[in-house]
């Protein structure tokens, strides 16, 4: 139907998330119609992402420079570094604009199911940016599942004997969350955590 | 092809960008797998976490097809221990060891109850390490491999049964085993006389290196004689926290 170019293109789009073949060859229609304003500016975009962006060697964001903006900001809290499993999560929490310590990119988590163990992670430089003397806290910021709360736990552990205060995020009630509709297990680490009011 | 059964989650994998495959201890189907639409989406993946018991629903063309599973859940059993390093590492180390060791869609319905106290025990039993070591030396008996801990191997004494035969998995007792103690593995007594008595942590250990030489040797043969890592985990662990 459409020349190989074009078909190489829909077959390269559909393979990301989100997008499926149907999908896709509308995004290539829409991006060929808007040559000037869509298709070039991405393709400029891409090839800079795929020749600068690079993992920072410090806290495992990904950026064009390194270290990245975040590690290289003068005016965050040394103090602290929030552990995350991915850069996905990194940003989640960038949004909220509530954290303004540094990260630290683990890579994944735990799972025993996918092979991957201690050694897979960035545990080393973790547990060795945690030495530095500035840092107070490590916030623990893994998944509320099984492999996220084992990670937790197994950092917990490599961090022990450094004498830095060693949080996790609280686990409970989501805003705008409907007890009715809770699982049990939420609901009964929520009444666990509860706190004065 | 269609059932509904009760089933414990052992594993999910992702398939695709929401779904998962999801693996099942269930009652009467034994330990099975079924695709879930949306199995690793935001709204189920708290569902298809190791230990949490389901409502199962499964659907296929063909008994032979991996089918599609459509679970409610019953019982969150791993959201309480999600901050208990030892009874979270333990559920861990259960549900990755029966999804390792049983053959598929084979039902063995002891070994699902048998989970089932595991599960209860570690939300609020104190000795939940020495239910755990009973329950892998059941799941021994299960698959065929139990250990005979009744009589003594070597002189059919019942009495001061403390070693096992690593080759033969029976008893043997302190005066028949003494020449040869270095090779004998040790035999805690909660583990012979079936739960009256109260062990300590050394005597946990030598329950779980008893099992695990024993998994190792017969159930997990085909795995290189390695078992999971969630359980080699678990039995460190265990050991630090009991100050070995």
């Amino acid at each position: 139907m459409a020349g190989a170019a074009i078909e190489q293109l829909i077959a390269h789009l559909s393979k990301l998330p989100g997008l499926g073949p149907r999908s896709s060859r509308r995004a290539v229609l829409h991006l060929l119609k808007r040559r000037e304003t869509l298709l070039v500016p991405l393709l400029k975009a891409l090839t800079v992402a795929a020749e600068e962006v690079k993992a920072c060697g410090r806290c495992g964001n990904l950026d064009t420079v390194d270290p990245c903006a975040i590690c290289a900001d003068p005016e965050r809290d040394d103090t602290v570094i929030c552990v995350v499993e991915e850069v996905a999560d990194l940003w989640a929490l960038e949004r909220t604009h509530a954290f303004k310590g540094r990260y630290h990119v683990l890579g994944g988590i735990l799972s025993a199911l996918d092979g991957i163990g201690p050694e897979d992670l960035n545990i080393a430089g973790l547990v060795a940016r945690a030495r530095e003397p500035a840092v107070r806290e490590i916030i623990l910021a893994t998944s509320a599942t099984v492999d996220g709360q084992t990670t937790a736990h197994y950092l917990t552990d490599r961090l022990a004997g450094l004498e830095r205060i060693v949080s996790r995020l609280a686990h409970g009630v989501p805003i705008g969350g409907e007890l009715d509709y809770l699982d049990d297990g939420t609901l009964s680490t929520a009444l666990k955590a509860r706190r004065p009011f | 092809m269609e059932w509904r059964d009760s089933g414990i989650v052992l594993a999910a994998r992702r398939h695709g960008e929401t779904s998962a495959v999801v693996s099942l201890l269930t009652e009467r189907h034994g330990r099975h797998a079924g695709l879930v639409r949306g199995g690793a989406g935001r709204r189920a993946r708290g569902v298809y976490q190791p230990g949490n018991e389901v409502a199962a629903h499964w659907r296929a063309r063909l008994v032979d097809h991996l089918g599609h599973f459509t679970c409610e859940l019953v019982r969150a059993r791993a959201g309480p221990l999600l901050d208990q390093p030892l009874p979270l590492a333990a559920l861990a180390a259960a549900c990755a060891v029966v999804e390792a060791a049983l053959p598929e869609r084979h039902p063995y319905p002891a070994l699902h109850a048998g989970l089932l106290g595991l599960l209860d025990a570690l939300a609020d039993d104190e000795r939940w390490p020495e239910t755990y070591a009973r329950w892998e030396l059941a799941l021994l008996g299960e698959l065929g491999f139990g250990l005979d801990l009744t009589v003594c191997a070597a002189s059919g004494a019942t009495e001061n049964l403390i070693y096992v035969s690593p080759r033969s998995g029976r008893a043997v007792s302190g005066e028949a085993g003494a020449r040869y103690r270095d090779r004998l593995l040790p035999l805690p007594p909660f583990v012979r006389d079936g739960g009256t008595a109260a062990a300590g942590s050394e005597e946990v250990a030598a329950g779980l290196k008893l099992t695990g030489w024993f998994l190792s040797r017969h159930v997990f043969a085909d795995h290189g004689g390695r078992a999971p890592a969630a359980r080699d985990r678990f039995v460190e662990r265990l050991g630090r926290a009991s100050g070995r």
